[in-house]
């Protein structure tokens, strides 16, 4: 098993909806986010073009941010989610700084916060809320260790890219270009 | 040309629009961290060989400040922790591939052992030291009997702690200013001068002075040596260790870097040291002084510096 998440940046009109879905789902403290949309614009003018993304935590394969925790409260679980254990994170955000792709924060509790796959909701068997409610179905997530799963499909059918690939980490958000 | 413009919505706080998620308390940490290895390694090295009466402020004098130094250096540690009462879990896990358990764990073994060295050499510094408790005299004078491995001990592991000081940043492959093997030896021997400078500034025997001013010229000229390994290493590197070469070469710690670090905190006092050894007088204290102001300033701005550097996309 190893969830995954594939966004289609054709579709993705970067409304946000998954943004605010996420703060109401998991009670995001105001001003914080653990998932944002990003436009870049590259190309030099007029020949422009838009790409919008959405982003989070990419659930590394190969997660700096759990090789350095000291306690063990940064830890991978079955289906390669990432998570942070509240009550064994003591804030030291070695974690934070180790994240090439900034996904990480520190909640006003204390503690270091990011993005779950909304870990709640995938083991009940739904979409992690930001899936669930994007407007143009641009966004997909399932398990990419399944030839047949859709993300699977899609991943064999379509071009991708991942951030940052070549800092190593073996990411798991893809993006559909 | 292809240029990209990215808008990004997100803006949690210390992370965007520069990360800064460490403030004073690591690099003062850093610091105190290397410090400290610096004067533990000077009074076990002149101990194992028996030179202990030639220089005392070395060698007995010095680590007497150890105990409080490492307080105010985990005091900032602490203070940095933003789960403060979870700190504890730091001892109920080792986890080899975690530079910050290593410092936790190699802390945990190195502030006892400076309290004892501490306590055999009291009676030295102080002739009038009274333990009040006649078992923990007897006590002191049992573990006497194993100075000498004691002194073996402390030597590694003020090498592991200043090491440490260093890797614990450069074990971070997202920052690439931290991302280079050249941090852990530059941050040893950046601490080792600190121990040498504070030596050099408490002792009253004009040959340990001398000794140490040496000893200090030696490892600046080792410190130089790194950092012009950091910068070529840099540039030869990918573009995003070329940029964080740049912060340094033009960029926003250009003049902080080389006029505090380079020039005021190693090129400066060891011109001084050179015309000391000479016999020129010049006070020691002012050589001294700057390297340990040098070396303060090399772990604020690369600290700072490392979170700076990012990888773009």
């Amino acid at each position: 098993m190893r969830y995954a998440m594939a966004i289609d940046t054709k579709k993705c009109v970067g409304c946000s909806d998954c943004v605010v879905a996420c703060q109401v789902e998991n009670n995001v403290p105001i001003g914080h986010c653990r998932d944002w949309v990003v436009e870049a614009t590259s190309g030099t003018y007029p020949d422009l073009s838009l790409e919008i993304r959405s982003e989070r935590c990419n659930h590394c394969t190969n997660a700096p941010c759990v090789r350095c925790c000291p306690t063990e409260a940064s830890h991978i679980v079955d289906g390669g989610i990432v998570v942070v254990d509240h009550d064994e994170c003591i804030g030291c955000k070695a974690c934070i700084t180790s994240c090439p792709y900034d996904a990480r924060f520190v909640h006003p509790e204390g503690y270091v916060d990011k993005c779950t796959f909304c870990i709640h909701r995938v083991e009940k068997g739904e979409n992690p809320a930001c899936v669930s409610v994007c407007p143009t179905k641009c966004m997909y997530f399932g398990d990419t260790d399944d030839p047949n799963s859709e993300i699977s499909q899609l991943l064999r059918k379509r071009k991708w890219k991942t951030l940052i690939p070549e800092a190593g980490t073996e990411p798991n958000i893809y993006y559909l270009t | 040309m292809i240029e990209e413009v990215i808008v990004s919505g997100r803006s949690n706080p210390e992370i965007d629009p520069y990360l800064h998620v460490w403030g004073w308390e690591i690099p003062f940490y850093l610091f105190i961290g290397g410090l400290v290895a610096g004067i533990l390694f000077f009074s076990a090295v002149y101990t194992i060989r028996g030179k202990q009466d030639d220089y005392p402020t070395a060698v007995k004098f010095a680590p007497m400040f150890t105990p409080l130094l490492l307080a105010l250096g985990l005091s900032a540690l602490l203070l940095d922790l933003s789960h403060k009462l979870y700190f504890w879990q730091l001892y109920t896990n080792i986890r080899w591939e975690s530079p910050m358990s290593w410092g936790a764990w190699t802390l945990m073994i190195i502030y006892p052992l400076a309290i004892v060295w501490s306590a055999l050499w009291i009676k030295d510094v102080f002739p009038k030291w009274d333990w009040k408790f006649k078992w923990l005299e007897d006590w002191i004078e049992i573990i006497r009997q194993y100075q000498k491995y004691m002194a073996w001990a402390l030597m590694v592991l003020s090498i592991v702690l200043g090491m440490y000081t260093g890797i614990l940043l450069s074990a971070f492959n997202a920052r690439p200013f931290w991302n280079t093997a050249i941090l852990g030896p530059l941050f040893l021997t950046s601490g080792l001068s600190a121990g040498a400078a504070l030596i050099m500034l408490l002792s009253k025997k004009e040959g340990e002075k001398r000794l140490f001013a040496r000893i200090d010229l030696m490892l600046i000229g080792t410190e130089l040596f790194l950092i012009i390994h950091l910068f070529m290493g840099f540039l030869a590197g990918t573009n995003v260790h070329i940029e964080a070469a740049r912060l340094f070469l033009g960029g926003e710690f250009t003049n902080s870097f080389w006029i505090f670090v380079v020039f005021g905190g190693l090129i400066f006092p060891a011109i001084l040291e050179l015309l000391e050894l000479r016999k020129i007088k010049i006070p020691h204290y002012i050589s001294a002084i700057l390297v340990l102001f040098g070396s303060l300033a090399l772990r604020f701005i690369v600290v700072d510096a490392g979170q700076a550097s990012r990888w773009l996309y």
